[in-house]
């Protein structure tokens, strides 16, 4: 404990400027991400790439963005990195206390507004968009959209993150309702390798998960397996 | 209130627009919406022409600030049209990209412009060049400029296909400047397209009704 208080003095007394503290070091570490969610009959298909950056330098670059919140909930996270991380973990809290209470498992609503409430209460301190999806009995596989400022919208297909712009086009054109699971997942995977080509601070592998009534089924799809576009 | 990591600040200033071009097996396809806005809430003209003649068979598009892109654009037609008749013959589009980017270049304390070139010559056939900010000038096959571009990087990422007919890449031009003009309030308006091949150059217009609609969540 000792050692451990010392380091925080030992580099306040250190200039800026200097070589031994990197640059990268004293940056706030994000989530600048690809995110996207979307519904099928009978459930959802999330998928994030897995870069997080402090700055210039990747500090993570096999990350899961694809967060548990309850058994057949998750949620996609970008944005800072520690605000996403302590929203989900209140929320995680909030509604398996939620679910204990009513006797039965929670609706992605619920999560969502969970979600919702704490990024609207503290908007001005917090910098987070998540993507909450699951699947419940009552209304089947849902996407909700939490983007940065705490609105709350069910969209059938989202995207988030700074890669989320370039792929809003291909989303447009490609995206029609009552895709099957297969073609959702092809979609989603398409649509994160292009954003990841563009945006610097996408990259990685890509993190898929489908959630439907039988659970979760959870895959990854590695670089050099990522689909190729032709190259100009 | 929302951070967007594409605005303004980041990117340096853009003319709200979409502008793009694309080589296809016999000629270039260069186009634009036809938008101009002051501030993003007003929309000062909802058919302004972008995409602006400097020869025979050589157009060019411009981004950025609009009042420094025609200054350009005018110095350029002259200039190009001067060294054509010193020639005798018609200017190559790399001449008349590189004059763009002279002009950009030597002046880039003062000027915030880009500008996509594409047109036909006898020794190249169809090209297409960008001229960025600073004054870098590259060749590609299919480039997209303007702030509505940014959202369909994934689409021509997708869709392009090298030797693509006329009218495949007709369509693929239409299509992402739709899809560019549903998602980017300050690119709108009807679709400015120019054909350009060895045979001549077709001016096309597409009125914002006769776009192609995508699912509308």
């Amino acid at each position: 404990m000792a050692a451990a208080s010392m380091m925080p003095i030992f580099s306040q007394n250190v200039s800026s400027n200097s070589d031994l503290v990197p640059e990268w070091s004293r940056q706030e570490v994000s989530t600048g991400t690809t995110i996207m969610a979307v519904e099928y009959d009978g459930g959802v298909v999330v998928g994030a790439d897995s870069r997080t950056t402090t700055g210039a330098y990747i500090a993570n670059r096999v990350t899961d963005k694809l967060t548990r919140i309850h058994d057949r909930i998750y949620c996609c996270r970008s944005g800072s990195a520690a605000d996403t991380q302590a929203i989900a973990e209140v929320v995680s809290y909030q509604l398996g206390f939620h679910s204990i209470e009513l006797d039965e498992p929670p609706l992605v609503e619920t999560a969502a507004h969970l979600f919702r409430a704490s990024c609207y209460r503290y908007r001005e301190e917090l910098m987070a968009g998540i993507l909450v999806a699951g699947w419940d009995r009552r209304k089947g596989g849902q996407v909700y959209c939490v983007p940065i400022g705490g609105m709350l919208v069910r969209q059938p297909v989202s995207v988030g993150g700074s890669g989320s712009s370039y792929i809003y086009g291909f989303m447009d054109s490609n995206y029609k309702p009552g895709l099957s699971k297969d073609q959702c997942l092809d979609l989603t995977t398409k649509a994160l390798t292009l954003a990841m080509e563009r945006d610097g601070s996408s990259g990685g592998v890509v993190r898929l998960a489908t959630i439907s009534e039988d659970g979760v089924e959870r895959r990854v799809i590695l670089g050099d397996q990522l689909p190729k576009f032709s190259t100009h | 209130m929302e951070k967007h990591f594409t605005d303004s600040r980041v990117k340096g200033v853009s003319t709200g627009t979409t502008i793009l071009a694309a080589v296809f097996d016999r000629g270039v396809v260069i186009g634009s919406d036809s938008r101009a806005s002051i501030g993003g809430e007003y929309v000062s003209s909802k058919t302004i022409n972008k995409v602006i003649q400097v020869h025979d068979r050589i157009f060019c598009c411009m981004a950025g600030s609009l009042a420094d892109a025609q200054a350009v654009t005018k110095t350029a037609k002259f200039q190009l049209s001067f060294h054509s008749i010193q020639m005798e013959s018609p200017p190559l589009v790399i001449s008349a990209a590189s004059v763009l980017k002279q002009l950009c270049y030597n002046n880039k304390e003062e000027l915030q412009a880009g500008f996509i070139t594409a047109g036909w010559d006898k020794k190249k056939g169809p090209q297409v060049y960008v001229v960025s900010l600073g004054g870098m000038m590259i060749s590609q096959p299919v480039t997209i400029g303007g702030s509505g571009s940014t959202y369909i990087y994934g689409y021509v990422d997708a869709k392009y296909k090298v030797n693509m007919t006329r009218e495949e890449c007709l369509q693929f031009a239409t299509n992402a400047l739709a899809l560019a003009m549903g998602r980017d309030n300050v690119s709108g308006g009807v679709a400015n397209l120019v054909v350009i091949t060895e045979a001549g150059v077709e001016h096309i217009v597409i009125p914002g009704d006769k776009l192609p609609r995508f699912n509308d969540e």
